[in-house]
């Protein structure tokens, strides 16, 4: 399939952007943290809450979400997207949200996220036993993978196996990770990390260590989309959306047909297309870098390295 | 496959042939394909005129963990994705080795194991090179 968006690159900016409660927030629910990011965020794009006529937000554990952030906030939005697919969710919606705009079914985009997945009591046991009735992946389950970490694991074994790719330079990810983290000052875990540490840390899924996977922690999100005319009237200096691109291949890592080739390879070949540029243009990349592995795959998938060089391309500070 | 009584999905079809010990996989009688996880229509072509084969069982490990578990509860175990000589790949777990010695490219074979009536398909290490 060939994509011809380049008539929207361009045409939708992002006006205002928000955190609230990052690392831990005691006491808080997620659509508290949500509310208070979706509010400084408008509030940053100089806007009001009774501008936003169009609402984006998903949930990990609710599947009507959209309707009760709708309710919350006591806003009547003509044009709302609930799409869940998992962290990428809140890029995905940049798409259709400029589509919205474009057409005038809304004016101002609200783009929005909570999560309380360090603090909540109920935790993530009781939420992997929900799971099994409400996202039921019956022919994995079985073995008991301890997901995510095992999904990614698998990956990382297969991209070792194929590409001779190490334990060390899995590590350099998350080191690199933490240096950038240590400049800056919302950052959860700041202490000084070595490729040593990450290497004799505790195992959770050989082989990546606790040290290669993902934090958990809270945190609230929110940005605000208008059409890029409206955009230069507003508080903040724009950043106009030039291309964007969305892909999805499986759910399961048993359904995936070559573990070091991710759906990134797509949506970045879409997003390319639009923006009109390629990755020698691009001098700043933020890489969903939720376990080591990720990173080395992204990196190869949008065009930054070869294939199966994403290991050398990190190694000594590469990134 | 006949089952007996009201007709069912193909979930609960697999499901109940391993639990009589027997590990079945699809294949599509419109475009040839093999089909694993067991769906209700074809996802190469999209027919819906797939049907349940055994397969012949042999496989290789196509990438492996092993995920920690403390000794209490049973100490490390291994989860494998196979792929089987068929061409479908699915998750489970190698038995008849420790799991750190399971590698990718390890030739395996299927056996289905029963609990509690309830069947599941493993594997174990067989002779011989990945196909």
């Amino acid at each position: 399939m060939s994509f011809d968006l380049k008539s929207l690159r361009g045409s939708a900016a992002i006006a205002g952007v928000a955190t609230f409660g990052c690392g831990e927030a005691h006491g808080f629910t997620e659509m508290e943290l949500l509310v208070r990011s979706a509010r400084a965020a408008v509030e940053d794009a100089g806007l009001k809450m009774t501008d936003i006529d169009g609402l984006c937000t998903a949930s990990v554990g609710s599947v009507m979400w959209p309707m009760p952030v709708i309710e919350y906030l006591g806003i009547r939005p003509t044009f709302i997207d609930g799409t869940m697919l998992g962290g990428s969710s809140f890029i995905a919606h940049l798409m259709p949200a400029m589509h919205a705009l474009q057409s005038g079914q809304c004016n101002a985009v609200l783009v929005c996220y909570g999560s309380t997945q360090r603090t909540a009591t109920f935790g993530r046991r009781e939420i992997a036993q929900a799971r099994r009735w409400m996202d039921p992946q019956p022919y994995e389950t079985p073995y008991e993978p301890f997901n995510p970490p095992s999904a990614y694991a698998l990956a990382a074994s297969r991209h070792m196996h194929q590409y001779g790719t190490t334990r060390r330079q899995l590590a350099e990810v998350a080191v690199a990770a933490r240096q950038w983290a240590q400049r800056n000052p919302e950052a959860f875990m700041r202490d000084p990390l070595s490729i040593d540490d990450v290497l004799n840390a505790r195992m959770v899924s050989d082989p990546l260590s606790v040290r290669d996977c993902c934090l958990v922690t809270d945190g609230g999100g929110a940005y605000v989309l208008v059409r890029a005319d409206r955009a230069r009237d507003l508080r903040k200096p724009p950043v106009y959306v030039l291309g964007n691109g969305t892909a999805c291949w499986n759910r399961q890592i048993s359904s995936m047909h070559d573990l070091t080739v991710t759906a990134a390879s797509e949506s970045g070949r879409q997003a390319y297309a639009m923006a009109g540029v390629g990755p020698k243009e691009v001098d700043v990349v933020e890489l969903y870098d939720a376990f080591t592995i990720n990173t080395l795959l992204f990196l190869e998938d949008l065009g930054f390295c070869q294939k199966g060089e994403g290991g050398s391309f990190v190694e000594g500070g590469g990134i | 496959m006949s089952g007996t009584g009201a007709p069912q999905g193909v979930q609960a079809m697999h499901q109940a042939e391993l639990s009589k010990g027997r590990f079945l996989i699809q294949r599509c009688g419109d475009c040839g394909g093999h089909i694993y996880f067991p769906r209700e229509i074809c996802p190469h072509c999209g027919g819906d005129g797939v049907a349940f084969v055994e397969p012949t069982g042999f496989g290789t490990v196509y990438a492996v963990t092993t995920v920690s578990r403390k000794a209490a509860e049973g100490g490390d175990y291994n989860v494998s994705l196979i792929d089987l000589d068929e061409g479908v790949r699915l998750m489970s777990r190698v038995d008849s080795l420790a799991p750190s010695e399971v590698k990718i490219g390890q030739r395996v074979k299927a056996r289905v194991i029963v609990g509690d009536g309830h069947g599941m398909v493993v594997f174990d290490a067989v002779e011989g090179v990945s196909a």
